[in-house]
């Protein structure tokens, strides 16, 4: 198929090869000195091309007044420095939506956990086979495209044909009769949060589940003995033990949740009725691609990226204070 | 840490074993049980409702049908999407590209795997660290710079450039690649040494080592490796609306879904049978691994 090529044809672009820091160490015997970096090189070179070279490139367009008459080249490249980041601080639209996203983020990431961890608690306690079942349910949501995902949560929450709204009215709730979930600002930021805790709430419960049954059962027992309720086991005895896992689900629940476009962009159509369902991930890219401000869409990019950057320090403090080799 | 990580690898959908004996008996308590039932089923009825209303005939959906079977389920929903949307090229489109994906990433980032730990060197924990950051950034923050590369590679090599499925299976490797690096290396790891001495000491060579030694041994790893970027590149819509933009016939699964989207009048039967062709695929490569699931995390996370 013409369509598919040997990829090693990016690297091409890319001659620097970092082999050179290694060739001053001492001691290593020939052969062995710079095999690593062939195995290595293949993968870095893919990501220096795809993944490190456009995050300089995104740092870099950030700081120039860069619009479709640029891109057309019918108008000079002007740097602007911090322009672009100016123009973001003194708008106000672009506070809402990075209030929203932290908002909306941070409703995703409880939910997620909460109900992850009850029910990785809860199905502890559960017969095998319902155990099986749940498990089986709950990867069935988690392997769901996103896209197939938003679209069936539109249409079980649509105005006219949807069945949520027909159960309410059915229950005598009148006031859902073509009631519309997405036209309301915080309504369609609920809609679009059900589902991303529907998809991620399985990795919590399935990485919390296997962290329980590694708890020894003996630690368990004696607390019973002692007369401990659940609950009270749950948060003296697992949560502590489970720390590390805790952790890493955290950090990952708050990375995906605040990356979520897919689910928005489907959801509420590009942003909702005049952006107001807009989430930082979204905001950038429309600005940029609709509005053709691809400099400025680069910074809402650059902001984001920072944030998440701080986030995963935080996470390789954690790491590191618990212990964990690299 | 350790008991942690062998207990993990325990498959999680078949945790009855008798790998514990005194542990955590069920309780035969039939409240707990039926509540458990129930939170099974709210979590599926999406997915059903899904294929539900797939089957659905188009007349019974309009007139505003809401009972929860069918009795005369009929495929015609699946018929429109495939005849009116080209849907099937689509498929073929989103299969190539994500196999692709799968065979190229993972063949890179076990060797980098293997690199990262089997050899220690200076830069090792530098890289290891880069590689956990990559993972963090944010892919859709990168559309726009990346957009402008692949729009650069397009005139120099078209069928890498945009409107190309080439451009989608780059940028896809771009982003499985550390993540598929962070899993592989805790399967990697756990080899023994000795193997690799012994196999040295038998002549052969490293790469030889690796290649028919090693991987084979990984090879449960390198499974659940693949079904996550499989899933990631199959699902992906937001690089398939950047990069397609002109070229219809190269566009994905997610994007031709979106085309049945309109204001107010939408075809929820093909909507829901283009999902429902969507999910199926993903849905099979999860099944299948699910219980090398739980071990890859931990691997990914500890190692």
């Amino acid at each position: 198929m013409s369509t598919q090529f040997p990829v090693t044809a990016a690297p091409s672009l890319q001659d620097e090869k970092p082999t050179a820091p290694l060739m001053r160490k001492k001691r290593v015997s020939g052969a062995s000195r710079v095999e690593h970096w062939l195995y290595l090189a293949p993968a870095l070179i893919v990501l220096i091309a795809l993944l490190g070279y456009p995050l300089y490139q995104l740092i870099n367009m950030s700081l120039y007044d860069y619009r479709q008459a640029q891109v057309s080249g019918s108008a000079p490249l002007v740097f602007t420095g911090l322009e672009n980041y100016r123009i973001l601080m003194g708008d106000p639209e672009f506070w809402t939506v990075l209030r929203d996203t932290v908002i909306f983020a941070s409703a995703c990431v409880v939910l997620t956990l909460l109900v992850g961890g009850a029910l990785a608690v809860f199905a502890s306690r559960l017969r095998p086979w319902v155990r099986t079942v749940l498990f089986a349910v709950s990867l069935g949501a988690w392997a769901t495209p996103a896209v197939t995902g938003s679209a069936v949560w539109l249409f079980l929450f649509d105005s006219t044909q949807g069945l949520i709204n027909k159960v309410l009215i059915g229950v005598g709730l009148s006031g859902f009769n073509d009631f519309s979930w997405t036209y309301e600002k915080w309504t369609a930021f609920g809609l679009v949060a059900s589902e991303v805790v529907w998809c991620s709430f399985p990795f919590v419960m399935v990485t919390l589940y296997a962290g329980i049954q590694a708890v020894p059962t003996e630690t368990i027992e004696a607390a019973r003995l002692d007369g401990a309720s659940l609950p009270r086991i749950f948060y003296s005895i697992m949560l502590p033990m489970l720390r590390p896992i805790v952790i890493i689900i955290t950090i990952q629940s708050i990375i995906w949740n605040f990356k979520v476009f897919s689910q928005i962009y489907v959801m509420t159509n590009g942003g909702g009725i005049a952006g107001q369902n807009m989430v930082l991930n979204v905001y950038s890219y429309q600005q940029a691609f609709a509005a053709s401000l691809y400099g400025l869409g680069s910074a809402i990019g650059v902001i984001m990226t920072l944030i998440l950057l701080v986030v995963t320090l935080v996470y390789l403090r954690l790491l590191k204070r618990n212990g964990e080799v690299l | 840490m350790t008991t942690l990580e062998t207990s993990i690898k325990a498959p999680i959908a078949a945790p009855a074993r008798q790998r514990t004996p005194s542990t955590k008996k069920p309780p035969k308590n039939i409240g707990v049980n039926l509540i458990g039932v129930i939170i099974a089923a709210v979590v599926a009825f999406p997915l059903y409702w899904m294929v539900l209303s797939a089957l659905k005939p188009k007349t019974a959906l309009d007139a505003g049908d809401s009972t929860p079977w069918t009795l005369t389920p009929s495929l015609d929903s699946f018929a429109r999407v495939l005849s009116v949307n080209n849907f099937g090229q689509y498929f073929m489109n989103s299969l190539i590209v994500a196999l692709s994906v799968v065979v190229l990433s993972t063949a890179l980032a076990f060797l980098a795997a293997v690199a990262l730990t089997r050899y220690t060197f200076k830069m090792r924990t530098k890289l290891l660290i880069i590689i956990l950051v990559a993972q963090m950034v944010p892919i859709e923050a990168l559309t726009i710079p990346l957009f402008f590369l692949f729009k650069g590679f397009g005139d120099a090599i078209p069928a890498i450039g945009l409107n190309h499925l080439g451009s989608l299976i780059l940028v896809h490797m771009g982003f499985s690649i550390p993540f598929a690096i962070w899993m592989l290396r805790g399967f990697v790891a756990a080899v023994p040494i000795e193997l690799e001495e012994a196999a040295k000491l038998d002549g052969a060579s490293s790469f030889r080592f690796v290649r028919s030694v090693l991987f084979p041994l990984v090879a449960p790893g390198v499974v659940a490796c693949s079904v996550f970027s499989f899933i990631s590149t199959w699902n992906d819509f937001l690089f398939a609306k950047t990069f397609i933009i002109s070229a219809q016939e190269n566009s994905t699964m997610p994007m031709a879904l979106l085309t049945f989207f309109k204001p107010d009048q939408n075809d929820w039967g093909a909507i829901m049978a283009g999902s429902v062709i969507m999910t199926i695929p993903v849905l099979i490569f999860f099944i299948a691994v699910q219980r090398k699931l739980v071990s890859g995390l931990a691997g990914a996370v500890k190692g």
